[in-house]
């Protein structure tokens, strides 16, 4: 119920700047608040890009940390690497925005596309090693058994036995991380330099769905102004509702198997 | 062939020890990030803290000292207010569907549920602003608490619907034989039992949304002043640390530092004691 009234309300609050702009809007990258021209291209061009840098740097290490807390490590000590993993997560995005202000951006040369996926990135490995970690414990024992059995290694076992079944989970876990990174605001937008423009290079500033909502909705002075930024918003919600439904899809499949 | 076997062997240990080795160092890269942040927020932290901190307002550029004590303040009366939006709608929802939930009608708002779940605080945010902001035309606390509160709604309904659900079903029947009304079992013995693991679960969403910034940003805005009023605009941790943070002045920067140092201690501290506390309720 509550749900509904939320798309309700979106919608009718988008409908002025869908009226005015039309799909023309997904297709355009003006962005003109003086003269009430916009267009959404470049934010879903940014959006996307952060979001896919964050996975390529987060999906390995993830993948490893989860490997190592499932697979290898049976130590105490692996406990405590689990816990700091998830800390991460606990820690608020604009702490991590404010870090990436004065230690990450200055390292990577100045607030860019590159910096908002690094610091996505971060934010997206408790998510993604979590996951991971929970589909490949759901691997049936017996299968690590027999590979074991036969001789395999550790990595033979792990690439015989245990990364068939749990492909899709893990899929899914980076899926989910996906979510996650397309409607993180705080961080991104304190470090991606906020311009609304598509460049090629890395190094470029650009401008996020989440940030462009972040920066102007307080201070939007039209009726159409606020109109698109909450069409924006709706853009955002439909991408991320989307790709949450294929994750979890995706990991309900390998972790209810279980049983 | 005697030699093609033992090359065989050293080809397949060569490959494991580089797996693992692969495995160890993400595993360890990953941690990095974590001592960094946490490395920086205690040290910058740390030296930009005093007392005054604390208690004081902010003072305007140039000027030395003042502090954070109204966003402090607004935090908590903040977060307060989303629980008293969140917390009801998310333990009756959560107790609804675990005792009546099988049917389709708690499919379909486990599926609502679901979907809350994974929209983006900031939409959430706006949905807060056309509800409540641009109906009563100023920004308020209110509007933040209640944006805050919807982002509990589908984590303390998950929560709840799972403790309830972990109660022997038994002890719900026990009660209705013995001829007490079906509303007391459920609070007095279902609810009961389960509270400890359900009060863990709420702790855990308090310390999330108090780390929310962008939902606040243009609900409960930001406030120079103390204030105590809900319909007003009111300042948070979040969004102060926010707007020291990208300010170009040195001072104001120091105190973005010491705001989150607050700020961390407070979520992780929860975060540790919380889960410290649900392991001993769960090994009995």
């Amino acid at each position: 119920m509550l749900l509904l009234l939320l798309l309700l309300l979106l919608l009718i609050k988008s409908s002025l700047g869908f009226k005015t702009f039309g799909f023309g809007f997904f297709f355009s990258s003006a962005w003109d608040p003086l003269h009430d021209v916009f267009g959404a291209l470049p934010f879903i061009y940014g959006t996307i890009m952060s979001s896919l840098i964050a996975l390529l740097i987060a999906l390995p290490l993830g993948l490893s940390c989860s490997i190592y807390l499932a697979e290898i490590s049976h130590s105490k000590f692996k406990e405590h690497i689990a816990t700091m993993i998830d800390l991460l997560a606990a820690i608020p995005s604009v702490v991590y925005g404010l870090w990436g202000i004065f230690v990450l951006a200055p390292a990577l040369g100045g607030p860019s596309l590159l910096t908002g996926g690094v610091i996505l990135s971060i934010m997206l490995l408790p998510t993604i090693t979590a996951i991971s970690r929970e589909v490949i414990q759901a691997v049936p024992h017996n299968l690590r058994e027999s590979a074991l059995a036969l001789g395999a290694t550790k990595w033979e076992t792990f690439k015989l036995a245990v990364f068939g079944p749990a492909l899709s989970g893990i899929v899914g876990a980076v899926i989910l991380g996906l979510g996650r990174a397309l409607g993180e605001t705080m961080a991104v937008t304190m470090v991606i330099g906020n311009r609304p423009a598509i460049s090629p290079s890395l190094f470029a500033p650009a401008y996020t769905l989440a940030s462009v909502i972040a920066n102007e909705f307080a201070e939007a002075t039209s009726e159409v102004n606020l109109s698109v930024l909450v069409e924006l918003g709706l853009i955002l919600l439909v991408i991320t509702v989307i790709v949450n439904g294929i994750a979890r899809i995706l990991v309900w499949k390998t972790t209810g198997h279980k049983k | 062939m005697e030699n093609n076997w033992t090359q065989e062997v050293r080809k397949r240990k060569l490959i494991e020890k580089i797996f693992l080795g692969t495995v160890l160092s993400g595993t360890l890269i990953a941690i990095v990030p974590l001592v960094l942040v946490l490395g920086y927020v205690f040290i910058k932290g740390f030296s930009a803290l005093d007392f005054n901190f604390f208690t004081q307002l902010p003072a305007p550029v140039g000027e030395p000292g003042g502090g954070m004590g109204n966003a402090i303040v607004g935090t908590f009366i903040i977060v307060g207010l989303s629980c008293l939006v969140g917390l009801p709608i998310g333990i009756f929802g959560g107790i609804w569907l675990a005792l009546y939930g099988q049917g389709k009608r708690g499919f379909f708002i486990r599926y609502a549920a679901d979907v809350l779940s994974s929209i983006p605080s900031i939409v959430i945010g706006i949905f807060a602003y056309v509800l409540l902001v641009a109906t009563l035309k100023h920004f308020s606390a209110l509007a933040g608490g209640f944006a805050l509160g919807v982002i509990m709604i589908p984590t303390v309904t998950r929560t709840t619907e799972e403790l309830v659900k972990m109660v022997p079903r038994t002890l719900y029947e026990a009660g209705l034989a013995l001829g007490i009304p079906e509303w007391k079992v459920i609070l007095k013995i279902v609810f009961r039992t389960a509270w400890a693991g359900i009060f863990t679960g709420i702790m855990l969403s308090v310390a999330r949304i108090m780390g929310e910034t962008a939902p606040l940003l243009f609900t409960a805005f930001n406030s120079m002043y103390w204030n105590f009023r809900i319909d007003e605009p009111m300042a948070s941790m979040t969004v102060q640390i926010y707007n020291y943070a990208i300010s170009p002045f040195a001072d104001w920067n120091a105190k973005a530092w010491a705001g989150s140092l607050t700020l961390v201690m407070i979520v992780l501290g929860i975060t540790i004691v919380v889960r410290k506390f649900s392991r001993r309720v769960s090994y009995g």
